[in-house]
């Protein structure tokens, strides 16, 4: 399996495995279907009961919605996306290139880091942005010598498209770099021994190939843009996530169940645009025949510019963060008076993290199963609908589950499972799309095998299918926890009193400007995350 | 690769057991304290309070108006026994929604001042803190700004760009509620579009603004009186300074943080304990030296530099006359200062 599959996460179920062997017995597939459903289930219900709560507004929710403030929110959320979407597409087109193609120095080591990017969460970058390029932070004082008393401050749109774009590049690069390396080689001698040119043969060969992954990255990052809450909030960006971070905050939630759902639908049509975009042409080989090992592209001098490039990045995404983060830690700050051993929010980030992903790997199961052994169509509408979680902003679920719970099941308001529902719903989608692409590479001989040894359904399950399949249910997992991890808006809304994480900490000494108390939960968490992806990545091979 | 994949995940399963284990083992009945006020300046009390009189807390903190809001929309369901606020006019809101419950005269007395406590007896103000102009000095100087007399006349074009303040802050709210009630509605949302379009910076809390005064980010600020005192214990050497809008200028507004017992409480006497704890000598030394507030019980005296309480111009007004929240929110709201 490749990391692109995994990271990031597929948008929707992978339908294109031809061998669909719906040779199981009629029962243990609608046990499964039943399962799936029960999952499915639970992940609807709260965002069902949200709709309904905003239509119930009625005649004064469509007015709220259509006044000039609403239509603003919408207009800097849009503008937003695109800005940032076109920042990470510039990085990331790039990045991709020269460590999939050029004969970079120290390629491997660019790209780790590069994707490091991914593990630091938009709020901490944002936060040491907005300090480090504040009216009087840290570039200030090194441009004092010339004469910079005070800076315009980066607050606002501006500060907000470099976190997002710097943030999401690597949703885009992922993809783009794995198409990149696909690319077949014989398809572009063929171009020439047709008589194209060196440009003739990028725009007609190469760029049609490599349009797919780039689509669907775009797509990716223009997602995550729209639904990342922490940068927004620290630029104090008035994007719809923080607008309905601040109805909730004033317990208004009809208000903000309405500016919900129009994040919903505004997701919702990118997704659709993706869709359309996609699935145009053929990009592969037919017939038989060795794909070519790609050329390398000789940088030459542009080495240099190459190098530079690739250090510009890994600058803005890890080195700015983390020296202005060890910058809080010795620096002079104000001392916070209430004291949190980081032992404890490690244990309390590490153990709820560690829960989420089990329940969530345990419930992608037989959604997984459904989408790869028994893809009918009824099972891909379940499966299609696990998949709403890529859609739905971990700000919106939250707020789903935080006003259904505390009117229709009181006796989950403020507690671990009900935090543990709303990871799962929002990251189940990554799980599933995990599991799904390992249990794809399983040759289903051996199941066949497995049962005409004799064994039942489910020994088959547990004793070929699944541990064949582990690396990538593992790989899964492990991005699950990763995610869950740095998560800020759910874990703020639906935490039960009193509980705290990496993330809740950094948040609120933020919220009271007690920097030198970000600095060490800040630092701790992005050394937990690079330990986790670096797993990962290990285990699927990236690095090697 | 196999056993090193085996230990990781027992270990994991381990720190699931472990870190679970606290959350999900409720062998006693914590006092629920829902505050709204920060953690910094309250949460070292209540650890005292615990460590005094055995009685375990459980905290839930936010904004003021939030977590008031919070505490309206659970309504009987709410598992708040005791609310914590740093303004008059959430618990007005509560008191109005008749939610909080009737506090013995033995509690209100303690507090000399009738204008801090609840006209029907349903609250209680702890600590009393004033609404006013943190200033840069040497900025001012430079700029050869002068101090203004009111807090209308920020809206000058000679403060442009050089003002912060806390438009989500309770205390700003509650500033804001109170110029509604003395200037009227038109007036008010007047001075809100006119700070912004003299480019009012915006901050999430007191204590940012108070550091950008100090960084020079801005001149000055709209905040309470005690968040420069805090600065100035961990260096005294800040020269930034407090201003007082004179002859009761609605921007020299005293408020009390305050405490009130919620009807639905299901232990309302360790909760009246809490309460009572808060007023003892211990919390009000407390509020005095540790947050640099106004004790507002008369045996304590405020420790650092201050104009005495009864010595400051405030506006004429009732603290539980504020709590129209729900209405200053919206204001502020469309009045664009979120955005």
């Amino acid at each position: 399996m490749q990391l692109s599959e995994v990271i990031p996460p597929r948008l929707r179920p992978n339908w294109h495995y031809p061998h669909v062997l719906s040779r199981w017995h009629f029962g243990a597939a609608q046990a499964t279907q039943l399962i799936g459903l029960a999952v499915v289930a639970v992940v609807m219900i709260p965002i069902s009961l949200l709709a309904l709560r905003a239509a119930g507004a009625g005649q004064e929710g469509i007015d709220y919605l259509l006044r000039p403030r609403t239509l603003l929110i919408v207009g800097n959320s849009i503008s937003l996306m695109l800005a940032a979407t076109g920042l990470a597409t510039s990085i990331a087109v790039p990045f991709a290139w020269l460590t999939a193609r050029c004969d970079l120095p120290g390629r491997r080591i660019w790209l780790a880091l590069g994707l490091a990017a991914m593990v630091i969460p938009s709020y901490l970058v944002a936060v040491t942005y907005s300090e480090a390029f504040g009216p009087r932070g840290i570039v200030q004082g090194l441009l004092e010598p010339f004469g910079a008393q005070r800076l315009p401050g980066i607050k606002g749109f501006v500060g907000a498209t470099l976190t997002l774009g710097v943030v999401s590049f690597p949703y885009i690069a992922l993809p783009l770099r794995s198409a990149l390396l696909q690319c077949d080689r014989s398809l572009e001698e063929a171009g020439h021994s047709l008589g194209l040119g060196r440009w003739g043969v990028f725009r007609q060969i190469t760029v049609p190939q490599l349009r797919p992954a780039l689509s669907a990255g775009m797509l990716l990052a223009a997602l995550y843009i729209l639904s990342d809450f922490g940068a927004v909030a620290v630029m104090q960006y008035n994007a719809f996530t923080r607008a309905i971070f601040l109805q909730t905050e004033s317990f208004r939630m009809d208000k903000a169940s309405l500016l919900a759902l129009v994040l919903i639908v505004m997701a919702l049509a990118l997704l659709v645009m993706q869709s359309r975009m996609a699935g145009r042409g053929r990009h592969f080989r037919i017939g038989s025949g060795a794909s070519r090992r790609l050329e390398v592209v000789r940088l030459g001098k542009w080495r240099y510019l190459a190098v530079a490039f690739c250090g510009a990045v890994v600058l803005a995404g890890v080195v700015i963060p983390i020296i202005v983060l060890f910058s809080w830690l010795v620096g002079r700050q104000m001392t916070n008076p209430v004291h949190i051993p980081l032992s404890l929010l490690a244990g309390n980030t590490i153990s709820v993290s560690a829960l989420a992903a089990i329940v969530v790997t345990v419930a992608a199961l037989p959604l997984a199963l459904l989408a790869m052994r028994r893809a009918n169509r009824a099972n891909r509408w379940l499966v299609n609908i696990a998949y709403a979680g890529n859609v739905l902003p971990g700000i919106v679920v939250a707020l789903a589950l935080v006003s259904f719970a505390s009117q229709n099941l009181l006796s989950l308001y403020q507690t671990l499972p009900l935090l543990i529902l709303g990871y799962a719903v929002r990251y189940l989608p990554l799980s599933i799309s995990a599991t799904e692409s390992a249990f794809a590479q399983i040759n289903p001989r051996f199941e066949e095998a497995g049962r005409s040894m004799g064994l039942g359904r489910l020994a088959v399950l547990a004793r070929i299918t699944v541990p064949l399949a582990r690396g990538g249910i593992l790989a899964g997992m492990a991005l699950v926890f990763l995610n869950v991890m740095k998560e800020l808006p759910t874990t703020l809304i639906l935490r039960p009193i009193g509980f705290r994480t990496f993330a809740t900490r950094i948040w609120s000494a933020y919220d009271e400007a007690f920097l030198s108390t970000i600095a060490l939960p800040g630092l701790a968490l992005i050394l937990a995350s690079a330990l986790v992806l670096l797993i990962v990545l290990r285990q699927e091979d990236i690095l090697d | 690769m196999l056993k090193v994949r085996s230990i990781v995940i027992c270990l994991l399963a381990a720190l699931v057991c472990i870190g679970t284990a606290p959350a999900l083992a409720d062998s006693h009945d914590p006092l629920t304290i829902y505050s709204g006020r920060n953690e910094s300046l309250i949460g070292p009390l209540l650890a005292q309070f615990t460590e005094d009189t055995g009685i375990e807390v459980e905290v839930l903190y936010g904004g003021t108006s939030a977590v008031a809001n919070q505490i309206l929309t659970e309504g009987e369901n709410s598992p708040a026994d005791v609310f914590i606020a740093q303004d008059g006019g959430a618990l007005g809101a509560l008191a109005a929604a008749e939610m909080l419950a009737e506090l013995p005269a033995e509690t209100l007395e303690q507090v000399a001042n009738p204008a801090f406590i609840s006209p029907d007896g349903v609250w209680v103000g702890v600590s009393g803190r004033a609404r006013v102009l943190v200033y840069n000095p040497e900025m001012l100087a430079e700029l050869e700004l002068e101090l203004p007399e009111s807090i209308l006349d920020l809206t000058d074009e000679a403060w442009s760009g050089l003002v912060g303040w806390a438009p989500t802050n309770a205390s700003f709210v509650s500033n804001v509620t109170a110029m509604r009630e003395l200037l009227g509605e038109d007036e008010t949302a007047a001075w809100l579009a006119d700070m912004l379009a003299n480019d009012v910076q915006a901050y999430p809390k007191n204590t940012p603004v108070v550091q950008a005064t100090i960084d020079g980010e801005v001149a000055a600020g709209l905040v309470n009186h005690y968040y420069l005192f805090r600065f100035l214990a961990e260096d005294p050497e800040i020269t930034a300074t407090l201003h007082f809008f004179p002859g009761g200028d609605v921007g020299s507004l005293i408020n009390v943080a305050g405490a009130g017992i919620l009807q639905t409480s299901d232990q309302p006497e360790i909760a009246q304990q809490f309460v009572d704890y808060l007023l003892s000598d211990a919390a009000q030394s407390y509020f005095a030296e540790t947050t640099f507030e106004y004790p507002l019980v008369e045996t304590v005296e405020p420790s650092v530099d201050l104009p005495a309480l009864e010595e400051l111009e405030v506006p004429e007004i009732d603290l539980s006359d504020l709590a129209d929240l729900q209405g200053t929110l919206e204001m502020i709201e469309n009045s664009g200062a979120l955005d």
